[in-house]
């Protein structure tokens, strides 16, 4: 008698066992883009070690920019029987009938970085940042550093047409409303690129007297305000103090700059998209929390007081 | 003496065009011309024209070889990006300068080989020879760079891309002694006309005894090379190798350039000179732009229609008619003096 109960017992504890693990997710896909940029190469590194973290066994999938790559990793996800897939979509449509045919296999599919042009029953949840928010933390910090002095500022927007440029262009000029003393005197597309940063600077530079008349550059990325910077410098004036610089991204080169006093704040649009992907997909397995469709990372400021050389060395091995 | 004044005859239209542009640029942005000295080095927007317009003056000078012989060389971009990534990398690993520059150009010339084969020894079309590395190579770039952008600050690699030199930009040096060397080459000696020749009739060519094959691959290798020099420049410019953008539709603006300088795409008759001033009209007219202080999403239409005014002012026909006019006034200007004499 004595015997039987402990084997139930032993039962119990080890269908108990074996139960965990189902509520807990043991293998993700995560179908990638691609490595186009440093921030996605970055986004990798994080979701490997995210998972390692958490133990989870990531298969990961490279599509290389192609959409029926994405598709393709998808099902053989979803022929593996996957606990979950991380999605990061190359383009916005064409996703309904994989995405169903993963609902239909009871595996949530949860969206990071970019959404997708189909109903929001097909997926779990979306993580990503809000550029337009990203745009307005760049200009508040302007206006609180800048006060009541006037400024006149220069843009680098990123590529004509992009949603990047388009949100964070809003979000800034948002921030910067209703502040007489913060014009914007020139805004050229510096195509995201430090080249084109650097070339638009110059110009920028001779149009306003030699850089006099320019009290701050923003940036749409810090890739550009690299750029800028060094032609700034060339101009034979002091970046960072003569001219503010603030840009987005918080690449580990601008800290570089920071910590040579010649950038002043950045923006993150943190490549941790999958830290709070797995928070959700841990609660929604374990207790079935429905997260809501989306979940918007933190646009974090950094500045000159925030240690930017430590910060550099934190950021520089994750693949940027 | 004649030549100089046939040579300048060649080149009239280009440089009238220019002088256009300036003149153009000057009037939406005044102070355009004002040139100061600061920190040692020259210092205005005329100065900008000339060092940013060195890529694509680099690139122009292969690419008029090309086109000569009938030939395109899409590549150059790619290159461009491929042997950027190689000076960085090389400089990272810790390697001299003059090794990185002699691996950067190496590469370079590699490059020109493989197209040169391609063309020259299977014969395949230059469009199609050529695309396969401006696809393939930015992918090699970015093998080479990992994927990132790859920063170097090596002082003397850099003075590549941002030293001055009696207050000019080193870039500025590089495209005008390349220029001027490959024009004394191919003018001062018969390998300027053994190049159109080529363009020309490649067959009859090589009945003449022209060893065309060889002279198919030098001539891409000497692409592959002022792409090098290009990639090297514009990575030193931004102390780092950007595999993804170096270089990015450059191909595009050096065609253009010479196409600006009048050489035809089927070949033959070229001019060095006539394209570097036609790199320089497409560096102006982008410096203008971004002076001028439009709204970014003019920019492309700005180019395009500054860019098809040339073209249709350059067309055979408005030339023809052009020329129509001037001999008919020429003849009435004739029949006037001898009327009155």
């Amino acid at each position: 008698m004595q015997c039987s109960k402990t084997w139930i017992g032993l039962g119990a504890l080890l269908m108990a066992a074996l139960a965990a693990p189902a509520a807990m997710a043991q293998t993700v896909g995560f179908s990638q883009i691609g490595s186009e940029s440093g921030w996605r190469a970055a986004e990798t590194t994080l979701t490997r070690m995210q998972a390692e973290e958490r133990g989870i066994t990531l298969k990961f999938a490279d599509a290389q920019q192609k959409q029926e790559n994405q598709i393709k990793a998808l099902r053989s996800f979803i022929a593996q029987d996957v606990d979950a897939i991380l999605l990061a979509p190359v383009v916005a449509t064409g996703w309904d009938s994989v995405l169903r045919e993963a609902k239909e296999a009871d595996i949530p599919v949860i969206l990071l970085d970019r959404m997708v042009d189909a109903p929001e029953d097909l997926y779990l949840t979306a993580v990503g940042s809000d550029l337009v928010h990203e745009g307005r933390v760049a200009g508040q910090w302007l206006v609180e550093t800048v006060g009541d002095k006037p400024c006149n500022i220069v843009e680098l927007q990123g590529t004509t047409g992009s949603s990047p440029a388009i949100d964070r262009k809003a979000g800034f000029e948002q921030a910067i409303a209703g502040h007489e003393n913060l014009k914007i005197i020139r805004s050229q597309t510096g195509d995201f690129t430090r080249a084109k940063g650097k070339e638009v600077m110059e110009s920028f530079l001779k149009a306003e007297n030699g850089g006099r008349n320019i009290c701050a550059l923003y940036a749409h990325n810090d890739d550009m305000a690299v750029g800028a910077i060094q032609a700034i410098k060339e101009a034979g004036l002091k970046p960072g103090q003569d001219i503010l610089i603030v840009s987005i991204d918080a690449v580990p080169d601008i800290f570089l700059a920071m910590a040579a006093g010649e950038a002043n704040a950045t923006v993150e649009l943190t490549p941790n998209m999958a830290g709070p992907a797995f928070d959700a997909l841990e609660a929604y397995l374990k207790n079935g929390t429905v997260p809501p469709k989306f979940i918007q990372t933190e646009s974090k400021l950094y500045t000159q007081n925030d240690d930017p050389a430590a910060v550099y060395e934190q950021k520089k091995n994750l693949g940027y | 003496m004649n030549a100089g004044i046939r040579a300048l005859g060649r080149i009239a239209p280009q440089l009238a065009t220019l002088a256009a542009i300036l003149i153009l640029v000057a009037a939406v942005f005044p102070g355009f011309f004002d040139i100061s000295l600061a920190n040692g080095r020259l210092y205005g927007s005329p100065i900008d024209i000339l060092n940013r317009g060195a890529p694509v003056a680099l690139l122009a000078i292969g690419m008029t070889l090309v086109i000569a012989t009938r030939g395109i060389d899409l590549s150059v971009g790619a290159v461009m990006a491929i042997s950027g990534a190689v000076a960085a990398s090389a400089i990272a690993q810790g390697l001299g300068l003059a090794a990185t520059l002699a691996l950067a150009l190496g590469a370079g010339l590699l490059c020109g080989i493989w197209n040169g084969i391609l063309v020259a020894v299977l014969g395949i079309q230059p469009i199609v020879a050529t695309l396969i590395l401006m696809v393939a190579g930015r992918g090699i770039a970015q093998l080479i760079t990992e994927g990132a952008i790859l920063t170097f600050s090596h002082p003397g690699l850099l003075f590549i891309g941002g030293g001055t030199i009696a207050g000019l930009p080193m870039p500025v040096f590089i495209w005008i002694i390349t220029g001027l060397l490959v024009g004394l080459i191919v003018r001062r000696t018969a390998l300027g006309l053994l190049i159109e020749s080529i363009g020309v009739n490649l067959r009859a060519s090589r009945l003449a005894g022209i060893n065309t094959k060889i002279l198919l691959v030098a001539v891409y290798m000497a692409s592959g090379l002022c792409a090098a020099m290009a990639g090297v420049i514009a990575a030193a410019d931004i102390r780092g190798a950007d595999a993804n953008n170096a270089g990015l539709w450059l191909e595009l603006d050096a065609i253009l350039a010479v196409v600006i300088g009048g050489t035809s795409l089927l070949g033959g008759r070229f001019s060095i000179l006539a394209s570097l001033i036609g790199a320089m009209i497409i560096q102006s007219v982008n410096t203008g732009i971004l002076l001028s202080g439009f709204p970014p999403e003019f920019n492309l239409l700005i180019k395009a229609t500054i860019i098809l005014i040339i073209l249709v002012l350059q067309s055979p026909r408005m030339v023809a008619a052009f020329r129509a006019g001037r001999r008919v006034r020429k003849t009435a200007e004739a029949k006037e003096e001898s009327a009155f004499s």
